[in-house]
């Protein structure tokens, strides 16, 4: 038997295996949408076996996997009464060339009196969140296998996903196509006052969860020799409890309709969304790349939105500086059950006053410099590089009124009766500050 | 009354050729799975109308599409959990707990 049969014969085995493993996927899963994709599934197996096995059996030339590296990264987000700031740091290694591993640790540590919080009457708040991920990936051929797992934890909230991927150069390395799977289970508390210290607590009453999966495919092409797209859908669908447990509505006051009062929304408890991303960068002849991508969004809910960005990036001469400049335009559409000001309690079935469910443009501009200063190896380093980016978001909401107006003294000159406040914007500075090492 | 006659009557004209005998059905399909099969062939034998050595520019760092994963996957963060939108970036997700 000769070394390309039993290339061959290992291509087919996995071909089947990757097949296989997909379908495991989609059975393994109990929402509606993912018993129609796994009815759908099974009744595509033979095509996802032939397709697998061509893809597969294509491989001639060996792929590639990311490069050894590590960052330590510092960040910071202020805007709308929120800071949010911490660390995340992420090393990547190879082995044998086959083998890839990664782990990322990333916090957040919040203080918050955004104006949620200060409708509600409550005071401001701090919280942590870690988030821990693992993952690995396994070349063999042209083909890239991947599994992670993530854990996210907030004395309030925990997140578990696990991925799945899968993808593979085709055409002389010209395409590369991918699909992935993941799961998510989320686990969502509450915290109350502790009459006994004062403190909060988590409530022992109040558990909740929610399950989500991620559906993905997506094909990167070389278009030509200055022209690289990416094109890449997603279905995402969740199941559970999706409230935010400390969210209100507010509604009309019976005995006051200048005034409002408060009560928990109600969120329906699936939904369903689809992403579509198409992304190019194009290398400009005197040594500098443009980059352009539009998102389309839709979900179950009644949202659309848009995302439109545009990026510059230009290294300088031959020194060691590389300079971005980008911005982004989103623009989205409410959810059918958003409202500002509802006329009463319990006025439909679901009822949302969140902002991010509501209409709202914003717009963000980044600028951001690197400097290699290890260009041509120090010891085991082979590249090390300062990184310095800071983005300006402005959100301007228009079906978000600032409702802290309606709630001063009717005395005050700055009062406005219930759903004629001045609608709500607010800037966000968000900075990152980050050092990088190839070894 | 005369629209009514005119979509009978143009029910009742359907062109001979959309009823396929059932050897006309076995003919088609064999046609598809021919060209099918010709489209994969032909999918196999796809020169590269980039060649390996014309890649230099593509091969340049700044033309990475993800240069700083640590980053982006913090900047995926910040716009996730302040908009409705979400999925499609390139990334396998996580745990957002974000409420």
């Amino acid at each position: 038997m000769t070394g390309d049969r039993l290339q061959a014969t290992g291509d087919s085995k996995n071909a089947a295996v990757a097949a296989d493993l997909l379908l495991l996927v989609f059975a393994r899963c109990a929402s509606p949408v993912a018993r129609r994709l796994k009815r759908l599934a099974c009744s595509l197996r033979p095509v996802a076996c032939s397709l697998s096995l061509f893809l597969v059996s294509s491989s001639v030339f060996g792929g590639v996997l990311p490069d050894d590296r590590a960052d330590a990264l510092y960040h910071r987000y202020e805007g709308g009464g929120v800071t949010i700031h911490g660390p995340s740091v992420l090393v990547r290694k190879k082995m044998a060339e086959k083998y890839s591993i990664s782990a990322n640790y990333y916090m957040d540590m919040v203080t918050s009196a955004s104006i949620d919080v200060e409708t509600s009457g409550a005071s401001e708040y701090k919280e942590e969140r870690k988030q821990y991920s693992f993952s690995f990936d396994y070349l063999r051929g042209k083909t890239t296998y991947s599994l992670s797992y993530t854990n996210s934890e907030e004395n309030d909230y925990e997140a578990e996903t696990f991925s799945f991927g899968i993808s593979q150069d085709l055409f002389g390395d010209l395409t590369t196509i991918s699909m992935g799977f993941s799961k998510g289970a989320d686990v969502v508390m509450r915290t109350i006052s502790d009459p006994g210290s004062g403190g909060r607590i988590v409530d022992p009453s109040f558990e909740q969860d929610i399950d989500r999966w991620s559906y993905r495919v997506g094909v990167s092409q070389i278009l030509t020799k200055n022209l690289i797209a990416a094109l890449e859908l997603e279905v995402i669908t969740d199941e559970g409890y999706l409230n935010n447990p400390y969210r209100t509505y507010r509604f009309v006051r019976p005995d006051d309709e200048r005034k409002f009062a408060l009560a928990t929304e109600i969120y329906p408890r699936t939904r369903t969304s689809n992403a579509v991303a198409l992304n190019a960068k194009y290398f400009l002849s005197y040594r500098a790349a443009l980059q352009g991508g539009y998102r389309f969004f839709t979900d179950t809910w009644g949202i659309r939105a848009d995302t439109y960005s545009l990026g510059y990036t230009h290294p300088l001469g031959n020194t060691p500086w590389v300079f971005e400049v980008s911005y982004r335009f989103y623009d989205q559409s409410k959810a059918d059950f958003y409202r500002d000001l509802f006329d009463r309690a319990d006025q439909q079935n679901f009822m949302a006053r969140d902002k991010e469910l509501s209409t709202f443009k914003s717009h963000t501009l980044r600028i951001g410099a690197s400097y290699e200063f290890v260009r041509n190896g120090q010891g085991f380093i082979k590249k090390a590089s300062a990184n310095a980016f800071f983005d300006r978001i402005s959100f301007d909401y228009e079906d978000f009124r600032d409702a802290r107006f309606s709630m001063l003294d009717d005395s005050d000159p700055e009062f406005r009766p219930a759903g004629s406040e001045p609608l709500y914007s607010f800037d966000a500075n968000v900075i990152q500050i980050f050092v990088s090492a190839w070894f | 009354m005369a629209k009514y006659a005119k979509r009978e009557r143009s029910t009742n004209m359907r062109p001979t050729a959309y009823r396929h005998p059932p050897a006309a059905c076995a003919q088609l399909r064999g046609a598809l799975a021919l060209a099918a099969l010709l489209a994969l062939s032909a999918c196999g034998n796809i020169e590269p109308w980039v060649k390996p050595y014309e890649r230099e520019a593509l091969a340049d760092p700044i033309m990475s599409f993800d240069p700083h994963p640590i980053s982006t996957a913090y900047t995926h963060h910040v716009f996730e959990a302040r908009e409705g939108a979400r999925g499609a970036l390139g990334s396998a997700g996580g745990g957002c707990g974000c409420n």
